[in-house]
């Protein structure tokens, strides 16, 4: 639809530094929007300590993203002037890791470009962050989740934050091997949200899945969301926020113009609805009525979906690419519980891992450059091939260090008593393990 | 099990760049990043199916 990703990256005038600003100040709703939801799926005995969590782990991520991370993204330069770190293999640079200056120094007198880049990262680092403790809600200790967050903004999601948007590898595929304009995430659909999702795999498989969830005989058991209200009205308010999100990242990413947001806008909004009718239709077509919970991870998944193309695809292309989000949604999910046994309450698996990577090779479809879609499927091939085996890796260490499970007693009477000491309903009657089998 | 699958996976990164580096075409790039897809695929299952065992053994 528009040009993207220009090879000199363009002056902001005031306005569209005012404007940039603006929209990344509503940008937090699309994170507020996920927590509403993930605590919607969750058990109401533990609601509270899944919200405070969601919380907590935004304020994490932040901390340790300013301390470490945003050091190792290379969004602000450093004092040297280095671009990054790099080897030369084949003749060509690989900058796999950035060098920014340390402890956010010279933020007041960085480039306004800069300024609005290290927002936008403050905020994602705090999506990625919290899409894993929604899959680990009813059984993952609350101080295992914050040294999880700690670990994915120190280390991990700066690695991939370097890597797409500041100048690293897989942003210069296509200065070095002309793929296209390099690896375009615009929204963070993989940089976010695959990330995000694929580290929810790790906890889940980690963790386990909570007591009761796969009997010996028979079935999963279902443990439906306790507010399906807190799900759908999550939806609504991660909208407002995804509509900023992907037009804050169209201006920053890929140098979108003002004439393009609008219908970054509106492609975001169809794409959602799209992935929402189909979700709607399968679910009515499998089991007779309209599943709420999955309509709203379909909701997401378009979203999701969106946050990659939204800025590169047609009004119809991201229609297409909501369809195809909303028909693989309900089917995955009932895969991952019924024949692998995974156990993730809040669908981040399938809702931003799967449907992220879909968006990605979505973007390469329908970007106008030639050698895009072979960009896209190599940025894919190092989120899953290296990012999930390492995130993997780290969080199987740190489970040695911090439990990542409750004991069996603690996920018996609920997290909330087990870990807040009260509920987030006190006057109702909650249900505990014992009513399911 | 799992592990083994999740060491595969780094494979099919490195399968995938050397075709950038190799191969100057389009056409036998994307025919090799395909395939180091499909061995992180391949790994992705062994990880799976090494969970789905692991969880089997644990059941009382």
């Amino acid at each position: 639809m528009n040009p993207i990703a220009a090879a000199t990256v363009p002056v902001l005038s005031d306005a569209v530094f005012a404007l940039t600003l603006a929209l990344l100040l509503i940008c937090p709703l699309a994170i507020a929007g996920v927590a509403l939801i993930n605590t919607g799926l969750g058990r109401s005995c533990s609601a509270s300590q899944a919200l405070l969590g969601n919380l907590v782990i935004v304020a994490v991520a932040a901390i340790v993203f300013a301390l470490v991370g945003a050091s190792f993204s290379g969004t602000l330069p450093a004092a040297s002037g280095s671009a990054g770190f790099t080897f030369h293999a084949a003749g060509k640079p690989w900058n796999w890791l950035g060098e920014g200056s340390f402890l956010l120094r010279g933020l007041g007198s960085a480039a306004p470009q800069s300024q609005l880049a290290l927002l936008f990262e403050f905020l994602a680092v705090a999506m990625a962050a919290l899409l894993p403790w929604g899959s680990g809600m009813d059984r993952w200790r609350l101080a295992a989740g914050c040294a999880s967050a700690a670990v994915l903004a120190a280390f991990v999601f700066p690695l991939a934050a370097h890597w797409i948007w500041n100048g690293g590898w897989l942003a210069q595929l296509g200065v070095n091997f002309g793929l296209g304009a390099g690896f375009l995430d615009g929204g963070g659909a993989g940089t976010v949200h695959a990330l995000g999702g694929l580290s929810a795999l790790a906890v889940v498989w980690i963790a386990g899945p909570r007591k009761g969830k796969f009997p010996k005989e028979g079935l999963s058991t279902a443990m439906p969301g306790h507010n399906a209200a807190y799900v759908l009205f999550g939806c609504f308010v991660a909208l407002v926020g995804w509509l900023a999100w992907n037009a804050a990242g169209a201006i920053i990413w890929l140098h979108a113009p003002l004439a393009a947001l609008p219908g970054t806008a509106i492609n975001t909004l169809l794409t959602a609805s799209a992935a929402l009718g189909a979700t709607f239709s399968v679910t009515r077509i499998r089991f007779g009525k309209p599943d709420a919970s999955l309509c709203a991870n379909g909701w997401l998944a378009g979203l999701v979906a969106s946050s990659a193309c939204a800025a590169i695809a047609s009004p119809v292309e991201s229609i297409f690419v909501g369809l195809v989000a909303g028909i693989f949604t309900p089917l995955m999910v009932e895969l991952l519980e019924l024949a692998l046994s995974i156990d993730d309450p809040s669908g981040a698996i399938t809702v931003h891992a799967a449907a992220g990577l879909w968006g990605l090779v979505a973007a390469g479809l329908f970007a106008p450059q030639r050698g895009q879609f072979l960009a896209q499927l190599v940025g894919i091939a190092a989120l899953l091939g290296l990012l999930l085996p390492l995130v993997y890796l780290l969080f199987a260490l740190l489970n040695r260090i911090v439990p990542f499970r409750v004991d069996a007693d603690g996920e018996r009477i609920g997290m909330d008593l087990h870990e807040l000491g009260g509920g987030a309903y006190p006057e109702f009657v909650i249900h505990r393990d014992e009513s399911y089998r | 099990m799992k592990y083994a699958g999740l060491l595969v996976m780094p494979a099919g990164l490195f399968l995938a760049l050397a075709a950038l580096v190799l191969f100057p075409d389009h056409a036998r790039q994307a025919a090799f990043v395909i395939c180091g897809l499909a061995v992180e695929g391949m790994g992705l299952a062994v990880a799976v199916r090494g969970h789905m065992l692991a969880r089997g053994a644990r059941l009382p």
